[in-house]
């Protein structure tokens, strides 16, 4: 049953993955990144951090997505060149994407932690759960919250900033 | 499943993101690809909190979302400044820092 819903789950991170890269025109890009962020929540779900994978809903699938649907919409896609200005670029890229999964694998395989090769250890229902990750935030990590507070009002200001229609 | 095949997940949307970011041209789509490359991140993080039992990563992966939320946004702003400036939305062609 796990491993199940994991390759199903990984057969629509992975497909909306691809999607996003070889989708010609944004909006279906954006819409197969909806689809990836949907399975990587079931993932998260199946690692047993049920707040992370709520937040991923919420905030990406929620919001994020809104937003760039809404930005797609206004600007209409943009426009991809057909001239290639680095030569053998559509050829190149992907030999150095599979470079770096190669890399990324041999890092992996060289790092020889053992427990990576079994299931996690015994967890108890409250793994993952909003009360753990909340007191881990406002005991152990506060300053990266809010730190990370600071940075969402400054981001959002930023925003408003680049995208107001004043003209300078 | 074996924590394994998590990382091996991870690291193969990390190269996939990578790779989108190479190819394309349209800002949207990098900016696409960019959160394909914080996903897998977040991905390995979630994994490897679940593999040590400790939720100390599932905290980090929450950071990384705030961070790529807050990434978006500016990247967003920027896309609609320079759609307003009537600039054409081609990372090739909005070349004039390069120097």
């Amino acid at each position: 049953m796990e491993a199940a819903l994991f390759f199903l789950a990984a057969i629509g991170a992975l497909g909306g993955a691809i999607g996003v890269v070889a989708m010609r025109n944004p909006f279906y890009g954006v819409l197969a990144l909806i689809v990836h962020l949907f399975s990587l929540a079931v993932l998260f779900l199946l690692l047993s951090s049920a707040f992370v994978a709520a937040a991923q809903v919420v905030v990406y699938a929620g919001a994020v997505m809104v937003l760039y649907v809404f930005v797609v919409a206004y600007v209409g896609g943009g426009t991809e060149s057909a001239w290639d200005p680095i030569p053998g670029q559509r050829f190149l890229a992907p030999l150095l994407g599979l470079a770096l999964f190669v890399e990324l694998s041999i890092a992996v395989l060289a790092s020889s932690l053992l427990a990576l090769g079994s299931d996690g250890p015994e967890v108890g229902p409250g793994f993952g759960d909003p009360a753990a990750i909340g007191k881990l935030f406002l005991e152990k990590f506060l300053i990266p919250f809010e730190a990370s507070s600071m940075l969402l009002m400054l981001a959002a200001v930023g925003a408003i900033v680049l995208a107001s229609r004043r003209t300078r | 499943m074996t924590i394994e095949w998590y990382i091996v997940l991870s690291s193969l949307l990390f190269a996939i993101g990578a790779m989108g970011i190479l190819l394309r041209r349209s800002p949207i789509v990098i900016l696409l690809c960019l959160e394909l490359m914080l996903n897998a991140g977040n991905l390995a993080l979630v994994a490897f909190s679940r593999m040590v039992g400790n939720q100390q990563g599932q905290v980090f992966a929450i950071v990384v979302m705030v961070v790529a939320a807050c990434e978006v946004v500016v990247g967003l702003g920027l896309i609609v400044a320079i759609f307003r400036r009537r600039l054409p939305l081609n990372v090739d062609e909005l070349r004039e820092l390069r120097g």
